[in-house]
Formats: structure tokens, sequence, C-alpha cells
């Protein structure tokens, strides 16, 4: 069976040996939370041009990609993509998404990685150039013109004497039987007609006139409807199930009970909901959960796996003879994906073989974990994605998938699930909670001259994977294990820096045996992670712990720049040493009118309504995106709410293929991380999550008053592809906290930024 | 089980169900529409709107025996691809949705508030728009493009 990022793949990918076997384990699983996005080898070979792409003999394509569209854009953009390369009509192009039938396995559409995985010199892009080329090639011969006097346009080659011939005449619906010529030529963006451009949303009009079909909208003929009923209490098991309470349920198929599972099917959709209200089920209860109170105190006693990214060695004893030392510590609760469609999915699985239509991110993986919670062979299971609503990373979709495999298997029917608001809210993997205590000492000058920061993340299941489906809660009530901690001290680092977690701030010099990755100029450096078991099942959430992360790094950061009382911005300047996370700072700061002075505003008032500005930046994942936010407030200081005014944001993302659709997702991604940042936190009681429905779990509504929201472009055409669509998100937080200091002098170390937060530390400031 | 009539999008449907069954299941599974989402079945976020007799109205609460001889009218029924409405062209226009998921409550809640005060001011569309969520946050579209909706009523 298959494995997500193998060790011995990683170990000859970092060409580190085995001596430092247990530090590549740990960085392996840090980074597979995202899930494994790489492409693999399946049924279907990705060497081979013909697993990419068809061209029909009427001139139509056919592309296949393994990274889909869950309103991110990625279905629009990557038609373009082809589009370009094949020099066809974006209309020719038609693109299947993520079906293990047909499709390569990309592993998940996760982690920012669909543009750098198929848009660079890889996959879809280069299977796209090939063609072309092959194409071309097939033309010369026909022709008789040498290929390089060729030219191409709309799906025909021409030569200068003016004779042409139409791809579909020449391929003639044939297979291309080649490989993927790594070396084909890709067209660069000077020479782009459909890439690059603002093309619209290609679904837009199917989704606003209601005829796009999601997931919630697929009919299987002789399908029925199922219900879950999940445990009441986290760690709650089944003690005893008393159908009778069920019996008089019209339409009631079957009470399915496996292991921990338990779940209804009947005819009707609202037959299911009430057999799945009336199913009388005795619980024994779980061993109860940490008070929320001191969770985070809590989080900081438990055992852990420990990860050391950076260690110049000198830190704590600079740290002791230093004369300016600054220490804080910040807070970032559990916060949910709360899709607004609560996961839903159809599984069909008969004796020996299943068809699945799933919200998924993994097709791949889930065919694995559907293979494994029904026993049938892999390769007898399919695994069809039908987009769902926004799901910002691991919300319930796959949970979802297997409690309609499970019920379907039972009753050999096709059925399909929709969970509750409630079973969403209590069976999705949470985005970590965390804990972050920086400390910093400055030199004479006021420059940072040590940076040591240590963090806690709370940690449990995860993406399913090809092997884990007790990751999430379904494959867990089931019988499978979800990954969990096992403690091991930290050793000391051993590779060169990768900040795939943004673990480590963009101001420290990042040295491995004298090779500096880092973003920053700092030399004094310690960066430790802690890894501990969490009584909530956790997983990726856009930007997951790279959002959390920076909100620790650029908090701190505003905090020092306040202690030198240096202006925030050249402070960060003074501190950055790689060109594209300086370019953006600048960008933003000249795109605002930024005022150059030391935060917090001088003379604010102590009472009403006061504002200001902060500024926070990333470099994601360390080189995949730049970005500099500054946000403008203001705070009523009798109400503790915080008012958006304006949203500045320069952001590097490389050559853009699309400025509407990157525009759209940084915007989203700002007023996203504004909700997460002013209202959203998972609560709970002494047993049982608490926070289970839109009441109970703060979001900011369409009524909010957004804020304007300027974007600037910087495009780089020359350099690499990179992510998007979760770098605008990391940074509102801490840009937004930096401007209610700004403006009030307070500062507000703890996610989120509620009324009655701000309040308390606007009381405290004495 | 009762035999119930409806009238959706303009055409008579015959059902025979439990009176109590909410109404979105009813369009969802048994008229095969797509336009209302089940969101949270607890009338919280707006994703299953309908409009009824012109009013928006969060059909994963309302039973179908509560609908009686009114009017039900969902995406769908506003506008087709072909001709879209002048609520969804506007949407076209702003490109404002992401996964789009939410769009039955934000344009029906918008249309029926600028049905009734088609001078309704930015304060007044952001009242009525805060009884629905979008969890893209596609805000500064959706508002523009209710905007845009306003001005070509006008």
């Amino acid at each position: 069976m298959k494995r997500g990022i193998s060790r011995r793949d990683f170990v000859k990918t970092s060409g580190a040996l085995v001596v430092c076997f247990s530090a590549a384990t740990f960085t392996d699983s840090f980074a597979i939370a995202q899930g494994p996005f790489d492409t693999h080898k399946s049924h279907i070979d990705p060497d081979k041009l013909d697993s990419w792409l068809a061209v029909a003999s009427d001139g139509a394509v056919t592309a296949y990609t393994g990274k889909c569209d869950f309103g991110q854009g990625m279905y629009t953009v990557q038609s373009q993509l082809v589009a370009e390369e094949l020099c066809v009509p974006l209309d020719k192009v038609k693109l299947i998404q993520c079906d293990t039938s047909v499709t390569p396995d990309q592993g998940t559409t996760s982690g920012s990685q669909s543009t750098p995985t198929n848009f660079n010199a890889r996959n879809l892009a280069q299977a796209a150039a090939t063609a072309r080329e092959a194409l071309v090639g097939m033309a010369a011969q026909r022709l008789n013109v040498p290929a390089d006097e060729l030219t191409v346009e709309n799906g025909a080659v021409s030569a200068k004497s003016g004779v042409h011939v139409t791809y579909g005449e020449l391929i003639q619906g044939r297979h291309f039987n080649i490989g993927v010529n790594p070396k084909a030529k890709r067209r660069l963006p000077d020479e782009w007609k459909v890439l690059g451009k603002p093309v619209p949303s290609l679904d837009r009009v199917a989704l606003m006139t209601g005829a796009f079909e999601f997931v919630h909208n697929v009919r299987v003929p002789g399908m029925v409807h199922g219900r879950v009923v999940r445990p009441p209490e986290i760690g709650a098991t089944v003690a005893n199930v008393d159908e009778e309470w069920v019996r008089h349920v019209p339409g009631l198929i079957k009470v399915v009970v496996r292991n921990n599972f338990i779940g209804v099917v009947a005819e009707k959709q609202w037959q299911a909901a009430q057999a799945a209200m009336a199913l009388q089920v005795t619980w024994k209860p779980g061993s109860g959960l940490p008070p929320q109170e001191d969770f985070y105190g809590y989080m900081r006693k438990q055992p852990s796996r420990d990860v050391m990214s950076v260690n110049s060695g000198d830190v704590e004893e600079k740290l002791k003879s230093a004369s300016r030392v600054l220490k804080a510590t910040y807070l970032h609760p559990y916060q949910a994906h709360g899709s607004i469609g609560s996961s839903c999915a159809v599984a069909d699985v008969q004796r020996d073989h299943a068809t699945v239509w799933s919200a998924t991110q993994s097709v791949y993986p889930t065919q694995h974990g559907v293979s494994a919670l029904t026993g049938l062979a892999l390769d007898n299971v399919r695994v069809v994605f039908v987009r769902g609503a926004g799901c910002y990373g691991l919300n319930a979709a796959d949970t979802v998938t297997y409690d309609a495999a499970l019920l379907s298997q039972s009753v050999r029917r096709p059925v399909r699930v929709q969970l509750t608001r409630h079973d969403e809210f209590i069976s999705e993997n949470y985005g970590s909670a965390c804990v972050v205590e920086q400390q910093a000492a400055l030199d004479a000058s006021g420059a940072i001259d040590v940076w040591d920061c240590e963090t806690w993340v709370a940690s449990l299941g995860g993406r399913p994977g090809y092997d884990k489906p007790g990751n999430v809660i379904t494959g867990m009530l089931a019988g499978f294990d979800p990954d969990t901690i096992t403690p091991q001290p930290a050793s000391q680092p051993t590779a060169e820096l990768r900040n795939r977690n943004n673990a480590v701030p963009s101001y420290v010099a990042g040295c491995f045996n004298g090779k500096c990755a880092g973003a920053g100029s700092v030399r004094s450096e310690r960066v430790l992670t802690h890894e501990v078991k969490s009584p909530f099942f956790t997983g990726p959430l856009r930007s997951p712990l790279r959002l959390q992360n920076t909100f620790a790094h650029e908090f701190f950061m505003d905090e020092i720049s306040a202690e030198a009382k240096a202006d925030p911005v050249a402070y960060r300047l003074q501190h950055l040493k790689e060109v594209r996370i300086i370019d953006v700072v600048k960008a933003a700061a000249k795109a605002a009118q930024w005022e150059v002075r030391p935060s917090p505003k001088p003379g604010a008032a102590r009472t009403g309504t006061v504002s200001g500005r902060g500024i926070a930046c990333v470099a994601y994942e360390g080189d995949n995106g730049y970005a500099a936010l500054i946000a403008e407030v203001k705070v009523n200081q009798e109400s503790g709410e915080v008012q958006l005014i304006r949203f500045v944001i320069a952001h590097d993302c490389g050559p853009i293929s699309n400025p509407d659709g990157l525009r759209n997702q940084i915007e989203g991604g700002i007023l996203q991380g504004t909700s997460r940042a002013l209202r959203e936190e998972i609560t709970w009681g002494d047993r049982k999550v608490t926070s289970i429905d839109w009441e109970s779990y703060s979001t900011l509504s369409l009524g909010f008053q957004a804020p304007a929201i300027e974007c600037v472009l910087l495009d780089r055409p020359t350099t690499k592809a990179t992510g998007a669509g979760e770098t605008a998100i990391t940074l509102a937080a801490a840009a937004i906290g930096n401007a209610i200091f700004d403006a009030t002098g307070a500062r507000i170390r703890q996610v989120p930024f509620a009324p009655d937060r701000v309040k308390a530390a606007l009381s405290s400031r004495g | 089980m009762a035999a119930i009539s409806l009238k959706v999008n303009g055409r008579v449907h015959t059902v025979d169900l439990d009176p109590e069954t909410p109404l979105l299941y009813v369009l969802n599974d048994e008229l095969q529409l797509r336009g209302p989402k089940f969101g949270c079945g607890l009338a919280q976020c707006g994703a299953c709107t309908v409009l009824i007799d012109g009013q928006a109205r969060r059909s994963c609460v309302m039973p179908i025996s509560a609908v009686k001889e009114q009017e039900v009218t969902t995406l769908e029924g506003l506008g087709t691809p072909e001709k879209p409405h002048a609520i969804q062209q506007a949407f076209i226009d702003e490109g404002a949705a992401q996964c789009g998921f939410c769009l039955s409550g934000v344009m029906l809640t918008a249309k029926n508030l600028l049905d009734e005060n088609p001078k309704a001011s930015e304060e007044q569309i952001r009242e009525a728009m805060s009884s629905i969520l979008c969890r893209c946050f596609t805000h500064t579209r959706m508002i523009r493009a209710i905007k845009r909706y306003q001005r070509s009523r006008a």
C-alpha cells in the first residue's frame, strides 16, 4: 500500500542520512499536515502524456487534473493553463477534476500547492506543452515544413506559406503514446493570451442561477438517505442501542452500528432525520475534558514531541547577559472550518465494488480509506470529486464520505448522508490551538540581537492520507486509530531550514551549517516546537499553523519595534534580507501612505473612539508567496468593538495566472482572517464541545461592514508560480492586533479579539 | 402521509409526504431543485432561502403544510443560465462568488429587500444581510453586486 510521503523518499530527497532519521520523521509528519500533494503513480502513469490530455478529432481538448476546485478558482485557472500551452480557445478545453478512474493521483488539493504543482515545470503544464510540441512535430511531417518555421494559433498549425492543419486533423482522435517531455518549451508570460488574464470564473453563471451541481445535489437511482448519531461527548463509547424507539418511524430501512459508529438509513431524508433524533443510545462516558479556562496552561504541561527548527547555540547565554529583554506569550484558540454547507456525500457500495461521490480534497487517499473501511479491493473503489461548500481545509467532507460508505455497505443501496450543523461542528478536524512564547534581546543600538521562540501545538488525527482512516472521527468510531503524539525530545536541527509551517519568524537568519535560509538577519536564533496531544481532532485549516505562528511573530515584532521606539515598517525592513518580502512591505507602505512614526499613536484619547494602523508580513512557508498587509482600525473604547476602516495588501505569488481570481482569494482571505481574529473560537464544557451552531460559534455575517480592500499585485513573471490562497489570511490577526495597539496602546495577545477581551486589555493599560 | 400541492417556480406539484417535512427536503429531493441548500437546518445561515409570495424565507425549518397556496420561488425560478434575472446578472458581472453555496440566501434576501425598498440605504442593506453567512467572505463583491442590482432597477 502506498504511503503519503515515504520516509525513504524523504531521506533520499533531503540528502539526509539515517543518523537524522528521528528528526526527519517529525518534519515529515508536520509536512504532511496539509496532506500528501505530490503527484504519484497509480493505475494512471503521470509520466505519460495521455494521462493528462486528450485531443479529439474535432479539436476539443480534455484535460485531467488531480487538483480540484472548491471555489478557489482552480477549475478556471487550470483551464486557462491548458488553453494557453496548447494555443486553443478557452472554450475548447474541458477539465476533468479528481476522479480516481481517470485523473492522475495528485494526492490532496491543499497547502497552496496546486499552482506550484501544476503550473511550474511538471505535471499538467508540462503535459500541455508536450502536447503542443508533439502536434507541431506531426504538422511538420504532414506539411513538410521544419517545426521551427511553424506557428500555432487557435488549435491549428500554420506555415508561412499559408498552409495549415488543425489539431483534430493531426491527431484524428488517437492517443499521443509519448511521455511528458520535461524539456518541452513552455510559453512565456510575455506571450500569454489566456493565462495571466482576468478571465471571469467559468462556473459563475451556473452558480448564480442555481444550475450548478454540488455534491449535495447528487442523486443516484435507488438512492436512500442516511444520518449519523455521533457520541454526545468526547470519548464516549456505545453501551447499548435500543432500536425499539425508532420502529415506528416510517420508511426506516436500518439502524447501523459498527463499533462506536452509529447511523440510520431511511427512504426519505426527513425520515432519516427523525430516526436519528429518536434513536435511544446509551453511551459510556469518556474521560472528560481539560477545563477551557486553563487549557493553554494545560497544553504546556503535556508530554510532547519536539522539533528544533533553528538553533544558533548562543541564545540562552546571550539572553542572560542582555540588558534589554522582551518576553510575551501569544494564545490562539481552536477554530472551525465552519463550511456554510454541512458536509454531504453519496456512496454506492455493492458486494464487490463501490462508487463514492465526495467533496473530499483527496480522492485517492479517500479511495484507500473507503477500501479499508469496507474491505473492498482498492481497485474496486472509485471516488469521484463533486464540489461541496467551501472547505478551507479538512472539514467534515472526508468523514461524511466514510459515513456514506459504511451505511451504503450495510444496506447495499446508494446512500446519501447529510450531516446536521451540530454533526459538522463536532465531526470536523479543528485548526490547532497554539501557545507561542517569544523572547528577544536588543543591542545597544536598539536592533534585535537574539530571537527565541517556543511553541506548543495541540494535535490529534489529521488528514487520513493513504493509510490512516482513524485520523477523522468516522474512521476512529469504526475502529481505526488516529495518529497521536509519541513524546520525543528535540534533537538539534538536522537539515537546512525549510520554513513550511512558518514556525521560524521572518527576521532571523535561519542558519544551518553556515547556510542561512531564513528571510532575516538576526543570527542568535532558536525556534523550538512542542506537539502535544489534543483532546479534539485537529487538521489543516486554511494556513494551518502558518497563521498561528505568524500572528505571534508579527505581533511580537511590533512589540519589539515599539520598545525600540522605531517605526514598525522601517524596523521590519532593518531586519529583513529576502528581497521579495522587503518589496511587499515597501509596496504596501507606499500604497497605504504609511505615516512613519513609532506605535502607539501619540496623544490618543483614553476614552471614545480612536483609530490606528498596523502592519504584518510573511514569506508564506518560507518561499511559497509573499505578502504585507496594513490594517486601519477604529476602536470603540467603551464597547470594545473593533471596526475595520481599510486594508491595503501587497502580494507576490510569482507570475499571476488570473488577477481577478487572485483578488477574489485575497479579499476573501483577509475578511475570513478578520472573522477568525475578531470572533471565532471553539468552546467546550466538562465533557463536550459547546460551539455547535452559528449562535454558539461566532462569525462575521454578511451584514458586517467590510472595509475597503486595496490590492497591490506584484507580478514576477520570471519566477516560479507560488500558492496564493492562504497568504493573505495569514496576516489578518497580527495586522489588526497591531493596529489596535497603535490606536489604544493596549496589547491583546489572545485571539479572538472579542469586545470583552479588548475592554479587559484597555482597562489594564494602567 | 398526505397529498400536498405546492406551487414552485410557476408549476404546481403534488407530493405524498409527511406534512411536517421541511420544504427544503421536498425542493431538493422530490423536485430535484439545486438552488436552495442545506446549510444548517436551523434557520441561522440563509443557504436554504426561497421566496414565498416574494418574501425571503428559510425553507429548512418550514413544514410543507405551512406553504399552502403561497407561491414558492427558488434561485433557479428567478432566471435561467441563458436569461438570468437582473440580480443574477449583477452577481455574474461582479464575479460575486467563491464556492457559491450561500447564494440563494444572499440574492433572494437582497431581492426581497430591494423589491420592497428600492432606495434602501447601505446601512439598510447591511441590516437585511446580517442574517446571512458567506464563509468564503466574498462580502466586498456581494455588496457591490447588490448595489449594482439596485442601480439597474432604478
